[in-house]
């Protein structure tokens, strides 16, 4: 059957089977591999994307469920070809990532955290991500990633002639 | 010739940026799965077995092969070549002929034109078992003496008699569980048939070579035949060193009878229960001490559970051995080491590789000795720690020659005030009735390199091309780990280039070959001397060019930043690179590493094994709720000794990365097996691998300083990737600590790992009673 997505602001008209998953769709049809299928059950987190800026576990839904919904996934997250968002590069820079299979997930759930909290706490950065495993890391230089972009974010963000915190 | 000037940028010691950072961020570093499948590309799915031991009497594929979009199924009888995939010992099939011997095992695989027709059609084959009763525990399988390797023993002195004269003897049995690697990507390979007999390979692969000699051996041709290639893996941590065989052999022989291209990736439930895990272990020990604690006899039984074939189990064992001492000298000892057939998927490689069940097994019966002492562990190991000069030869008879675990330990109370901390702990439980804290630390001493010589050998394949670029490639595989950016950084820091300048290219046996399973957490050892052998040939090469032109000795040219000097006169890298071939001088060289110094004689278990060991200590503290038998890890505070890293950020992140893994192995990941041998423990829901909220809010690693490896080593680092995993022994220890305040610390809890809340609610049950009967206040 026929869904209309907006992924990554842009309409996307496609045919699926009922039964196809948001991800399948995303990545089969769409070509955007940067959801993983971890564990295909809604446990693991690797497939997350934004739904309306939520994040959602793109193997649980149906492509149809979406449709209408405004999908955000890590491509669309980046700037330009080459170019890095303030989160992406964060995550470069803290080394917040090992073999990468969760880190487009980890990102995107960090993004929909910092649009909703520009300051979080420690403990809401650990809180956010907790339904995002991640074997390699251990998680302590995520969540400095994320530490680091949000306060990236907020000096960026704040009025001429200094930093907020 | 020392470098005047800056460092060039991306050099050794550097925390460079992962090499595939930008593409992990941003989605674009590509996995096997999201490459687009070629035209005419099939879709396989496999057929496990529903029983722990069954004879398989008949299968029926007719509904299968009639089923929409299917092209082909295949069985054992279909392997054109030998049907054995075994990494060690032989005789372990891809496909079983009549016999299944656990629930999981692939008995068929169809490759049809979509995921879901294959997947769909494998449910479609009719398989006619006739159930047989399995062996599941460990005691059934020593009684019965049902091995898949023959058993392997160490001694020293006299272990019977030191046993019948010391002060104090202990003895007991206890166990440690399993653990599913759970690598976020999957098992996956896709097979390409090429002309005539060739067959290339995609492989989510730790072990590329294997990979190539599996699919040869199954088909039926020469290796040189086999193309195995891998870019990156989406994880490993020895789940894909023998066991993404079966995933690519498959692939192979469906795409051999198909002649199409065919995708295997399993889905995770399919994953976890076809696949081997971490060894669950048996441990029977008696032990001879004095009033101090000193160690006269150890008499250890290590029985590790196998599964249906040996697959790496005998190495394992081995490995489990070696680090049955950790850091202790024992004078008198007997270690039988039992490699257990049963009926469960056979068990496999995993980070520490038996390390953490050895030193599971002397750390736990150490901490039973302070009890029994009313002493703390730390003074029983303070007695027993191997001696600088003396008491310093390993039971497999190495000599312990970079001992710096005192050194290690220091550094770690330097950070925290352990005596403070304790204090706190005693002072918390001393108020507080229902939770209750532990703390304990933790010594490491793992052994670099693999047990068996022949292995400790690298290659690797350098081009510099006239515009100054190089293209890096090495026999070492990425899973994560930061193993390719380190070897670049080797590479850059021979050549005194920009890291940018450097092109690392996927693994593949037609550039390097005959290569080693990138695991023993050697990857950097051998590969980075391998890469630096190969830029340093080129750069002998570039060096006479560079002499020549501008006519002075060899011995003054510099290599330094991008450019190469003459005194005052200079050129780019670039601009020799272009001279040299205008000058008709190669380019491009081989390199080659073998590790100096080590041997090992299988018979005896015996001699220098490892070129070097490297340490680490932690310390943890953890709560207990002593109603629910919940706990939790509330700090952690961790030393590791890296050599000089080559990279602190990659090693970092390594350690912490190992230390919450290994919490995992020992807290809450269980693997259920139920009566009739099936898991039901497979998937992340069921079975509970640590979460952000797991991990200690309270979290300090730490790199060792000023600790250069005392053997040359690439730079002088050490090897990472494994030994920090054993420093999460601190919170099973922890646990323990807490469970034993319950009984003034007089007493040592009866538990076993992992220490699961069920667990540790019975062992709180238990050492109340004990410690009540026994007239103690609780």
């Amino acid at each position: 059957m026929k869904v209309e997505l907006t992924v990554n602001g842009e309409s996307r008209l496609t045919e699926v089977e009922p039964r196809k998953s948001l991800l399948d769709c995303l990545r089969d049809n769409f070509n955007l591999n940067g959801a993983h299928a971890g564990c295909e059950h809604g446990v693991c987190g690797a497939c997350t994307v934004l739904v309306d800026g939520q994040p959602v576990r793109s193997c649980l839904m149906f492509a149809v469920q979406a449709d209408g919904y405004a999908i955000t996934t890590i491509e669309g997250l980046t700037p330009a070809p080459g170019e890095l968002s303030v989160i992406q590069d964060a995550f470069c820079e803290t080394h917040g990532m090992q073999c990468g299979y969760c880190t487009p997930a980890m990102v995107l759930t960090a993004h929909a955290l910092l649009q909703r909290n520009a300051a979080p706490t420690r403990e809401e950065i650990v809180e956010s991500i907790s339904g995002n495993i991640c074997r390699c890391t251990g998680y302590g230089q995520i969540v400095e990633a994320i530490a680091l972009a949000a306060d990236r974010l907020s000096r960026a963000n704040a009025p001429q002639g200094g930093a907020v915190r | 010739m020392s470098a005047p000037l800056a460092r060039v940028p991306g050099g050794i010691h550097a925390s460079v940026r992962h090499d595939s950072a930008a593409g992990h961020v941003s989605g674009s570093a590509l996995y096997l799965d999201d490459i687009p499948n070629v035209p005419g590309s099939l879709e396989a799915a496999l057929v496990l077995s529903p029983h722990a031991h069954a004879r398989i009497k008949a299968i029926d594929l007719t509904a299968a092969l009639a089923a929409p979009g299917v092209v082909a199924a295949i069985l054992a009888k279909d392997i054109p070549g030998k049907n054995d995939i075994g990494p060690i010992r032989p005789d372990e099939p891809l496909l079983p002929t009549d016999m299944v011997e656990y629930d999981g095992q692939p008995v068929a695989a169809i490759a049809a034109g979509t995921l879901d027709q294959a997947r769909a059609a494998a449910k479609l084959v009719r398989v006619d078992y006739e159930p047989l009763a399995p062996v599941l525990s460990l005691d059934e399988a020593i009684e019965r003496e049902q091995f898949v390797a023959p058993p392997q023993i160490m001694t020293r002195g006299d272990v019977d008699a030191a046993l019948k004269t010391a002060a104090h003897r202990l003895s007991g049995e206890f166990n440690c569980g399993g653990q599913d690697h759970f690598y976020l990507e999957g098992q996956i390979a896709i097979a390409t048939p090429g002309e005539g007999r060739e067959m290339h390979v995609f492989s989510s692969t730790q072990h590329p070579t294997e990979i190539q000699h599996g699919v040869a051996h199954l088909l039926g041709i020469p290796f040189n035949a086999v193309t195995c290639e891998v870019r990156r893996m989406g994880g490993g941590f020895g789940g894909k060193e023998s066991q993404a065989t079966m995933i690519a052999g498959i692939a192979a022989v469906l795409a051999w009878k198909t002649r199409r291209p065919v995708k295997l990736r399993l889905p995770r439930d399919d994953d976890m229960r076809a696949t081997g895990k971490r060894h669950p272990f048996l441990i029977r020990y008696e032990v001879s001490f004095d009033d101090g604690g000193l160690i006269d006899g150890l008499d250890l039984m290590l029985a590790a559970n196998g599964g249906n074939v040996a697959d790496h189990t005998p190495a394992v064992l081995t490995r489990a051995l070696c680090h049955s001492d950790n850091c202790y000298w024992l004078p008198n000892l007997r270690f039988r080491g039992y490699a257990c057939k049963t009926n469960i998927v056979s068990n496999t490689a995993f980070r520490g590789y038996g390390g953490p069940q050895g030193m599971f097994a002397i750390e736990t019966i150490i901490e039973m000795i302070a009890r029994h002492l009313s002493t703390s562990p730390e003074a029983v190991r303070e007695r027993n720690f191997y001696g600088i000069g003396r008491n310093d030869v390993t039971p497999y008879g190495m000599k312990v020659e970079d001992n710096i675990i005192a050194r290690v330990l220091e550094e770690l109370d330097r950070n925290v005030d352990l005596a403070r901390w304790r204090e706190e702990i005693v002072a918390f439980n001393r108020q507080s009735t229902i939770i209750k804290k532990g703390l304990a630390t933790m010594p490491v001493k793992f052994g670099i390199s693999f047990n068996r010589p022949a292995l400790n050998q690298a290659g690797a394949l350098v081009h510099v091309y006239t515009d100054g670029s190089v293209t890096l490639n090495h026999g070492g595989t990425e899973m994560g780990q930061g193993l390719f950016i380190k070897v670049a950084q080797v590479v850059a820091e021979a050549f005194q280039i920009d890291i940018d300048n450097i092109r690392i290219t996927a693994t593949t046996t037609a550039k390097v070959p005959n290569t080693s399973p990138t695991a023993a957490s050697s990857g950097s050892d051998l590969n980075g001397m391998a890469a630096l052998n190969a830029a340093e040939r080129i750069k002998a090469r570039m060096t006479d060019v560079a002499a020549e032109q501008f006519n002075i000795p060899a011995g003054e040219i510099v290599f330094q930043q991008n450019r190469v000097y003459a005194g005052n006169r200079s050129m780019s890298f670039a601009e020799l690179a272009a001279l040299s071939w205008e000058k008709r001088v190669s380019l491009s060289a081989t390199g080659y590493y073998r590790t100096p110094k080590i041997h090992w004689d299988f018979a005896t278990n015996s001699g220098r094994p490892f070129y070097y060991f490297t340490y680490g200590a932690a310390a943890a503290e953890v709560a207990i709720d002593t109603l629910t038998g919940e706990s939790r890890v509330l700090r952690a505070e961790l030393v590791q000794d890296c050599g000089q890293s080559l990279n602190p950020a990659i090693d970092l992140g390594q350690i912490e990365g190992a230390f919450v893994q290994g919490m995992g192995w020992l807290t809450t990941e269980e693997l259920f097996w139920d009566e009739k041998g099936r898991l039901r423990t497979h998937g992340p829901s069921t079975y509970k691998i640590p979460g952000s909220r797991d991990a200690p809010p309270v979290f300090n690693a730490r790199i060792l300083p000023d600790a250069p490896n005392r053997e040359e080593t690439v730079f002088r680092s050490k090897a990472v990737g494994e030994p920090p995993l054993m420093l999460a022994l601190s919170v099973w220890l922890a646990i323990r600590d807490a469970i034993s305040s319950l009984s003034d610390y007089r007493l040592a809890a009866k538990l076993d790992a992992p220490a699961t809340p069920e667990r540790v609610l019975e062992a709180v049950d238990e050492i109340r009673a004990r410690a009540a009967g026994s007239g103690s206040a609780i």
